[in-house]
């Protein structure tokens, strides 16, 4: 164990990564890597890049993938893994494209029980376009577009899109995961290797939501974000699995 | 080769499956549910995708998905639904992904009604969605032609890799024809080098429209420019009718010009020399045609169910050079032959009030 070198995955390019420091996008998309190194599907692996922040995931990843317009990977999935049923297609989309723009595709892939796995990044804000509201943003969280907090009475409740989604019949697996400490992300790493087995064995609809850091967005210090997801975002989106049928 | 009764929904169908049309996505929408229908059914015996999709948008993300993995997709709407398509159509524009969209037009704006019309001209031949684009449109005027451009709107999707348009209308969608049906397509197995289909034994592929580096888009979409030159230069289509030694030339597509040709007989019969040219391309539009005539003809007079939108296409070609004359219905009307006589007429007549 002690001789085990820390290297680049081969699913991961070895280009430098824009994102901003304490992102947690670096840390879910080696993740992602390797797991497809491990499971050795990086040659049939077809990724769906989302719009915001993560668009760039494309620049990261060492195997084919391709854009989707603001809240359509579930779509592009559907059509790209319908064609091609024995590759393996996930999507990657934060909680703007995943949960707003895109809740009517996320929530009819799922019941279609489309043999695909996404990657759900809960971050409780809109990061590219400068930290406004998303869905998930907590109550009394202020935002670029909720500057006094958020106010359910005017902007609604941080939406539980996975436990939502965990009630249809046409999904498989859904857990919710963080990357905010070591332990959290081995945990991490455990669900998303198990949604694309899942998806491997040919058994439906795969989800992993993760709680992630977006320091700028919400104008704290790296240090502080991650303990802001264990004291404010946990409480509010517990970790667990939610579906595994 | 054989010859079947057909519905004009049904000949799209089948024209897309005898392209090689392995993949549609559908949503409901009145006058051409019988596409998604006899999909439904004919992609299920041959064991090809069918998804009724939650919605428009879906069902053209679907088509992206299915083109980024190399099949021929196809999805239908109607006009109301079109307008819901757009955003994925420009992505695929963007991303340079070959894929058909059926329009089976009905009146608009808005929910307008259900009848057949040639509303949506300028949202189709324009690009339609955001950014500098262009989509190739093919206009159908009878079941036959319904199946046939079909079955080419594949091949031309994948030949310049951008979608492609079918601008049909309501009756099209509706009427029953006898339609030749043929072999299928030599060319089904398109060779495509950019597919994701896993980057086993090469690199990995990139799909994307977002080009953020300096001069990056301002490339792409000069790039994208030189398809769209070559495609005017080489895809216009049309057909005339007695143009030869017309004074007033007709302009129509689709259902008006069937109306038109039997106006251009009644014209005929009465000693007014009268002539037709319907464009088969909306985009590129056939130009060349309409500029030559433009030099002897006395009138063109442009005939359509909207409230004159390719009249301005044929404006731009005659450039001045004649007069341009407007006769059409929105909202459902069909152009009648006895109006289309009226104003030929009075067109023809012209030369002499002036004394040429």
């Amino acid at each position: 164990m002690e001789n085990k070198k820390f290297s680049r995955p081969v699913s991961l390019t070895a280009n430098e990564n824009i994102y901003c420091p304490g992102c947690g996008h670096g840390i879910v998309h080696r993740l992602i890597a390797e797991v497809v190194d491990e499971l050795e599907i990086r040659e049939k692996t077809i990724g769906i890049a989302p719009v915001g922040c993560a668009v760039f995931a494309y620049f990261y990843w060492n195997f084919d993938v391709t854009e989707a317009a603001h809240g359509r990977p579930p779509a592009v999935a559907t059509g790209i893994k319908r064609v091609l049923p024995d590759r393996i297609v996930f999507t990657y989309q934060g909680d703007g494209d995943l949960a707003a723009i895109g809740t009517a595709e996320i929530i009819h892939a799922a019941n279609r029980a489309e043999n695909i796995t996404v990657i759900f990044i809960n971050n409780a804000v809109y990061g590219m376009t400068g930290g406004q509201m998303a869905p998930t943003t907590l109550i009394n969280q202020k935002t670029a577009t909720t500057p006094r907090g958020r106010n359910t009475r005017y902007a609604g409740f941080p939406m539980k899109i996975s436990e939502a989604i965990s009630k249809l019949d046409g999904v498989t697996y859904i857990e919710r995961v963080a990357v905010n400490n070591v332990k959290n992300v081995i945990n991490a790493k455990k669900a998303i290797k198990k949604a694309f087995r899942i998806q491997m064995d040919g058994k439906g609809f795969s989800l992993v939501e993760v709680l992630s850091m977006c320091p700028v967005g919400w104008g704290i210090s790296s240090e502080a974000a991650v303990k802001w997801i264990e004291e404010k975002m946990q409480p509010e989106f517990p970790l667990g699995v939610l579906k595994d049928a | 080769m054989k010859k079947v009764l057909m519905k004009g929904n049904h000949a799209v169908v089948e024209g897309a499956i005898q392209a090689g049309c392995t993949a549609y996505f559908g949503y409901p929408i009145t006058p051409q549910n019988e596409i998604t229908g006899h999909m439904a059914k004919r992609m299920g015996e041959e064991d090809r995708v069918f998804i009724q999709s939650e919605s428009e948008i879906a069902a053209i993300s679907m088509v992206f998905g299915a083109s980024v993995a190399g099949a021929r997709a196809l999805t239908s709407s109607s006009s109301p639904g079109i307008s819901l398509k757009q955003e994925g159509i420009s992505y695929m524009a963007g991303c340079e992904l070959p894929g058909v969209i059926v329009n089976i037009q009905r009146g608009g704006p808005g929910l307008g009604n259900i009848s057949a019309s040639q509303s949506d001209y300028f949202q189709a031949t324009r690009g339609g969605g955001h950014g500098d684009y262009r989509t190739i449109v093919l206009a159908p005027y009878s079941v036959q032609e319904m199946y046939d451009l079909t079955r080419k709107s594949f091949e031309l999707a994948d030949k310049y890799r951008m979608p492609v348009i079918i601008l049909a209308d309501g009756y099209l969608g509706q009427i029953f024809e006898p339609v030749l049906i043929k072999d299928k397509l030599a060319s089904v197995k398109f060779e495509k080098n950019w597919i994701l289909d896993g980057c086993k034994n090469r690199k990995p592929r990139l799909i994307r429209s977002l080009f953020m580096g300096e001069n990056e888009l301002e490339n792409h979409n000069w790039k994208l420019k030189k398809v769209y030159d070559t495609i005017v230069k080489k895809e216009a289509v049309y057909k005339t009718l007695l143009t030869d030694d017309a004074d007033v030339v007709l302009v129509a597509f689709g259902t008006p010009a069937r109306i038109c040709e039997t106006a251009i007989a009644k014209l005929r019969s009465r000693g007014v020399k009268a002539g037709l040219v319907r464009p088969i391309t909306l985009w590129p539009f056939p130009s060349g045609i309409i500029s030559r005539l433009a030099q002897k003809v006395e009138a063109f007079i442009v005939i359509e169910m909207n409230l004159g939108q390719m009249v301005e296409d044929v404006k731009l070609a005659v450039n001045g050079m004649t007069r341009v004359l407007f006769y059409g219905r929105p909202g459902g009307g069909l152009p009648e032959v006895s109006q289309i006589v009226k104003i030929s007429r009075k067109a023809a007549l012209y030369r002499g009030k002036d004394g040429k």
